[in-house]
């Protein structure tokens, strides 16, 4: 998890790449199904700056934005009720466990189906399956607050909102992060899906065009772009997560230790 | 000024039998005294105070504060917990943990509690730890900055339960005296609890003999020794040792008794 690329792992990295290269230069047929990275990445840079793929981006990341923002949203509020209140997570633990393992990819057509193939379907896919990992890590993370906790800010007379913004909210923020870390890539992940399923921009949209066109390069370029945006976004939340949760590293670090 | 009146709890447990923790605990705390509970463990010493806190509802009986019935956690009464370490607040510096007692004061401004707060620090030799997290303290101070957090709301009563009891002899000694000297300069009433008899007998006008489960006072006695005390001259004092032979005597016929 660490956030920076150590030296012997960036070597690895530009070893395969290297025997990427190598292969892919052995003929002249295997190159238009697998074209040698220096070509995908001149590719890469052609449609960047022609504008061909910045729309595509940008269209993916909005609804990346959305879904990731309203799930986050949805599932914090949610999972902090269902924490708090354990009648009603008994309710509703059945629903939660039924429909959990069910891959999310499998209500893209019902979403279809209820919102037409537009962006709100694409959203819609996307909150559902990054909901869950939100959901239940905020679920645990408030049911295992300590009760000497609860104990303290009931000595201390704190009333309930002071006890859910002083206490609560930020005794289960380590265990929200993690929702919300694992959730950033199965975001991009429905988002892309969605837009592989119907759609007609998004990056998603573009790799599976441009391989249905046969412009091989193409399609590597953006699949290399996705993943370095996945990368970016990851490293973003990492150094945010590093910042506001400094406390949190510092305390495991030392149980680790004992 | 505290009373504590027939006092009965019982648990249910899941599976088992009900468990008689408190039989019938009854006795009374006059006001700026410094009363000790001694008694084998598992008897109800935690369940007494959690009933005297109002964080436990009794099965039976009463406890009374200035003649008032406790139901909820009562203003002016403040319960230190066995678990100082789980008590406070990782997310928060050392000095915001004791900010965290006057945080829910009405009237005080953010500076006077930061005064306030650093005062008390000062108070139990805490001084440039301010900044730190309770996760980068020895035990010791962690349990200084849990007796700081209470004592900085000035509580007419203060509960405190086998604070001193993972402390090594020396960090132990000094917290005795540090904690003696805070009671006399703030005129609080202190109702600790312990398992070393002789830490009941120096610190105590009052040490109260606890029996096995099911809990109830079998001695209250009177401890008769000149203020300030000193840990040798105290602790050498013929009515000191008389003292602890006494009550050692009676915990161990308890703890033999069939
Ligand atoms: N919440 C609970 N549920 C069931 N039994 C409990 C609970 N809390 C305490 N007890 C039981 O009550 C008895 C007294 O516990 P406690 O007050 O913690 O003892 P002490 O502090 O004197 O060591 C123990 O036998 C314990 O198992
Ligand atoms: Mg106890």
């Amino acid at each position: 998890m660490s956030a920076r690329l150590p030296a012997k792992g960036l070597a690895v990295l530009l070893g395969c790449l290297a025997v990427w290269e190598l292969l892919a230069r052995q003929s002249v047929a295997l190159a238009a199904y697998f074209p040698p990275p220096s070509q995908v990445l001149l590719t890469l840079v052609t449609i960047l700056a022609s504008g061909d793929l910045l729309g595509h981006v940008a269209a993916s990341l909005s609804r990346f934005a959305q879904g990731y923002a309203v799930a986050g949203a949805l599932a914090v509020g949610t999972g902090l009720c269902l924490g708090l209140w354990r009648p009603l997570h008994a309710l509703f633990e059945p629903l939660i466990e039924l429909l959990r393992p069910m891959p999310s990819p499998a209500t893209i057509p019902i979403a279809i189906l209820f919102l037409g193939i537009g962006d709100e379907m694409k959203v819609a896919v996307t909150v559902y399956a990054c909901s869950w990992p939100i959901l239940l890590n905020t679920i645990d993370g408030v049911r295992a607050i300590d009760p000497v906790l609860w104990n303290t800010a009931a000595t201390f007379r704190l009333g309930p909102w002071q006890r859910f913004w002083k206490v609560v909210l930020p005794a289960a923020s380590p265990q929200i992060v993690t929702g919300l870390r694992v959730s950033l890539a199965i975001a991009l992940i429905l988002v892309t899906t969605s837009e592989m399923v119907v759609s007609n921009d998004g990056l998603g949209f573009y790799i599976l065009d441009r391989q249905r066109s046969f412009q091989i390069r193409e399609m590597y370029a953006a699949i290399v772009a996705l993943a370095v945006i996945g990368y970016m976004l990851n490293r973003l939340f990492l150094g945010l997560d590093g910042w506001t949760m400094a406390w949190h590293k510092g305390l495991t670090r030392k149980e680790e230790i004992l | 000024m505290l009373e504590v009146r027939d006092l009965r709890k019982e648990f249910q447990p899941l599976s088992g039998s009900t468990v008689v923790a408190l039989a019938s605990v009854s006795f009374r705390v006059a006001a700026g005294q410094f009363v000790s509970i001694v008694g084998p463990s598992g008897c109800g010493k935690s369940t007494l105070l959690q009933c005297i806190a109002g964080l436990s509802r009794p099965t039976a009986g009463h406890v009374l504060l200035h003649g008032r019935e406790v139901t909820g956690p009562p203003e002016g009464l403040i319960l230190l917990f066995q678990e100082y370490n789980k008590s406070l607040m990782a997310w928060r510096s050392v000095l915001k943990n004791v900010r965290f007692g006057l945080e829910n004061r009405p009237g005080m401004s953010r500076n006077q509690i930061d005064a306030e707060a650093r005062r008390y620090l000062e108070l139990v030799g805490l001084e440039g730890f301010e900044a730190h997290y309770p996760w980068e303290l020895s035990g010791g101070m962690q349990q200084r900055v849990a007796i700081a957090r209470a004592l900085v709301r000035r509580p007419e009563v203060l509960l405190m339960d086998e604070p001193f009891g993972s402390l090594d002899a020396l960090t132990r000694i000094e917290l005795e005296d540090a904690l003696l000297r805070l009671w006399e300069s703030l005129q609080a009433t202190i109702v600790f609890v312990t398992h070393d008899i002789e830490e009941a007998v120096y610190l105590s006008d009052e040490v109260y003999v606890l029996s096995r489960r099911p809990c109830q006072v079998i001695e209250e006695i009177a401890v008769k020794l000149e203020r300030p005390r000193n840990q040798l001259t105290t602790r050498e004092d013929p009515r000191f040792i008389q003292a602890r032979h006494h009550i050692f005597e009676l915990i161990s016929k308890e703890m033999s008794r069939a």
